[in-house]
């Protein structure tokens, strides 16, 4: 039992009261966004020294003895989830203090983005898979007013395609809760973990598994299921723009990591046909998403598709079902939250000073901002996975497991599409950076400097120390390459998670 | 009522899903709420129907009357019920809101000249001056 696992939720929430209650003074608000942050990344910080040191730490809320009550457990996956989400938090608590406009925060902007991290936070910490449900849909409905706050045509736009598919899958979620709890009549999951085995008829089980893989599939934005995160992540401002790309999807790719190492192993489900189906799924989502980049001229559209090719790389970590395999997928989500918000980021920065996202109406940055073409250039050369920088560990510890289980295609398609990116960004440096000035432009470029009067540094402050953890993970990838291991071996060995929450067998 | 009860909900969901194809907002919605229902009827009749006391404990007894019904199916219903009814509630907020900005309920017409993300955000105004909002 360890109380500090309720703080990753509470703090959220106590942030957010507060700022409902002072809703009126938008510099309180401000405030209080922020503080709320920072301490929620020293309970991570606290939190994940207790993992690290003790293994998985488990919280009974309530009192209520494991099967009964709800769990709270946080094993070496959660934390690291948690500790990133903590970390983008206040980045984009503090890139907001500039990007969110007065209105948006007169309306609660930022209650909401604290309720969307403490949706975020439970659903990584959660033992129970209709606790899970509840966790998603707090997550949702805050981000569904995120999206629609501001209520321009394009919001709207991308907010009524984006709503309907969400709800759409949380309703397939439900069902295929209710299809484990007919089957074995129990809802939390170390439990499930123990008796989907026992159930007789594993044809249902497995069907079961496509159903879940099915509603997670159309949060985490796999290939046939994407298409409402294309259309919908670029129309509002950019930091949520930059929450929605870096963490939401991620936790799709969570549940998935999460239900497909705990329930579903090949014990209770055909493993065989499942695993061929994610890597089959992984390797369509990598290349429509990636072609699909290439063929847009939109700054915020070129990163959305990459999002759905990122997704890709993490599917299919996944579908090796190694232990290498997973450690890959889950260091793939951690440089892609920090490289794809990054990018967000500066793409947020690059509006401010031409005053589009449109690449063709783009260019002269280079030449009048060096400095923010250095930062682009980092998070787009880790995306598309170039040494020394996060993205090179990724794909490299991918590919390794891909060789090392004789799935040459699939490789080959992985490294392939890693070139493909690499050609979507030089496309996005070639205009916006490196393209000549256009004619018509705002009287502040080339005028107002990062660092100075205008406050631009408030933007460009998160997106440096981003950068920073990029290039530092990078440089020195051993210690989260060998955290990501043991999250990756404490997945595979479910026997671990089970103990800690039921106690011993 | 176990042997009906899961073909009502099945076709409960289909009509939902057709509904949910039609261009029509309003009928969409409709889908989703019709799907919801049969969601949770299939909750409901997953968790073991059963005609037998229900789950109550009487006054001076410690346990209630066996063989009593299951409760937990009808909590998580209910707990459903309430979140469908606030995710419906804001659905519908957004499809009339669209409905006064766009001017249509049809889905072609409402989707149309999304490509054009430009005019998304105007540049602040206090741009210069360097206000501190």
């Amino acid at each position: 039992m360890n109380g500090l696992l309720v703080l990753p939720l509470a703090i959220p929430l106590i942030t957010a009261t507060l700022g409902l209650l002072f809703r009126k003074s938008s510099q309180l608000q401000r405030w209080i966004g922020v503080l709320g942050a920072v301490a929620l990344l020293a309970t991570a910080i606290l939190l994940f020294r207790d993992v690290h040191k003790d293994g998985i730490q488990v919280l009974q809320l309530g009192n209520w003895a494991a099967p009964f009550g709800i769990t709270l457990v946080a094993d070496m996956l959660a934390m690291l989830m948690i500790g990133i989400s903590a970390i983008m938090g206040l980045m984009i608590a503090v890139y907001s203090l500039y990007d969110i406009d007065k209105e948006r925060e007169r309306f609660g902007y930022y209650p909401l983005l604290h309720i969307l991290i403490m949706g975020v936070n439970g659903s990584f910490l959660t033992g129970d898979i209709f606790n899970l449900y509840v966790w998603f849909e707090v997550m949702l409905i805050a981000s569904f007013i995120l999206l629609a706050l501001g209520n321009s045509k394009n919001q709207l736009q991308g907010a009524l395609k984006y709503v309907f598919i969400n709800l759409f899958s949380s309703l397939v979620f439900l069902f295929g809760v209710a299809l484990l709890y007919g089957m074995t009549g129990t809802l939390n999951m170390a439990d499930l973990a123990v008796r989907l085995p026992e159930v007789e008829n594993s044809g249902l089980v497995t069907t079961t598994a496509m159903i879940f893989m099915v509603a997670f599939g159309i949060k985490a934005a796999v290939f046939p299921l994407f298409f409402w995160l294309p259309a919908s992540y670029h129309t509002p401002p950019v930091a949520i723009s930059a929450i929605f790309g870096g963490l939401l999807t991620k936790v799709g790719v969570y549940a998935l990591i999460r239900v497909f190492t705990l329930l579903f192993t090949g014990e209770s489900a055909d493993n065989d046909y499942l695993h061929t189906i994610l890597l089959w799924v992984g390797g369509f989502t990598m290349v429509i998403g990636v072609l699909g980049a290439a063929s847009h001229m939109e700054f915020r559209k070129i990163l959305s598709f990459h999002i759905v090719s990122q997704i890709g790389y993490m599917i299919m970590g996944l579908a090796f079902n190694t232990a290498m395999g997973i450690m890959g997928a889950i260091f793939y989500v951690l440089h892609n939250i920090l490289a794809k918000s990054n990018l967000f980021l500066i793409s947020g920065i690059a509006q401010r000073l031409l005053g589009t996202f449109e690449l063709k109406k783009m260019g002269g940055l280079y030449k009048h901002y060096p400095f923010l073409a250095v930062l682009f250039l980092i998070s787009a050369f880790a995306l598309a996975g170039f040494p020394p920088l996060s993205g090179f560990w990724a794909k490299l510890s991918l590919v390794k497991a891909g060789l090392s289980i004789e799935q040459y295609v699939i490789t080959g398609v992985a490294i392939l599409v890693g070139l493909l990116t690499l050609f979507s960004m030089t496309k996005i440096w070639l205009t916006a950076f490196w393209g000549p000035v256009p004619e018509k432009t705002p009287d502040h470029f080339g005028k107002m400097p990062l660092f100075g009067a205008g406050k631009l540094y408030i933007l460009v402050i998160p997106v440096m120390v981003i950068a920073g953890l990029i290039i530092l993970v990078g440089l020195n990838a051993q210690p989260l390459l060998e955290l990501c291991m043991t999250a990756a071996e404490q997945l595979l060995d479910p026997s671990v998670y089970i103990e800690a929450v039921l106690g011993p067998q | 009522m176990d042997t009906i009860l899961p073909i009502i909900a099945g076709a409960i969901f289909a009509t939902g899903i057709y509904l949910l194809l039609r261009r029509s907002l309003i009928l969409t919605i409709i889908g989703i709420i019709l799907i919801s229902n049969s969601v949770n009827l299939a909750l409901f009749s997953l968790g073991r129907l059963t005609t037998e006391n229900p789950p109550l404990i009487k006054a001076g007894s410690l346990e209630p009357l066996t063989p009593f019904a299951n409760p937990l199916p009808q909590a998580l219903i209910l707990t459903a019920i309430v979140i469908g009814f606030g995710l419906l509630a804001f659905a519908l907020a957004l499809a009339y809101r669209s409905y006064r900005e766009l001017g249509t309920v049809d889905q072609d017409e409402l989707l149309q000249d999304a490509e054009d993300t430009s005019a998304t955000i105007v540049p602040k105004e206090d741009y210069k001056e360097g206000g501190d909002s």
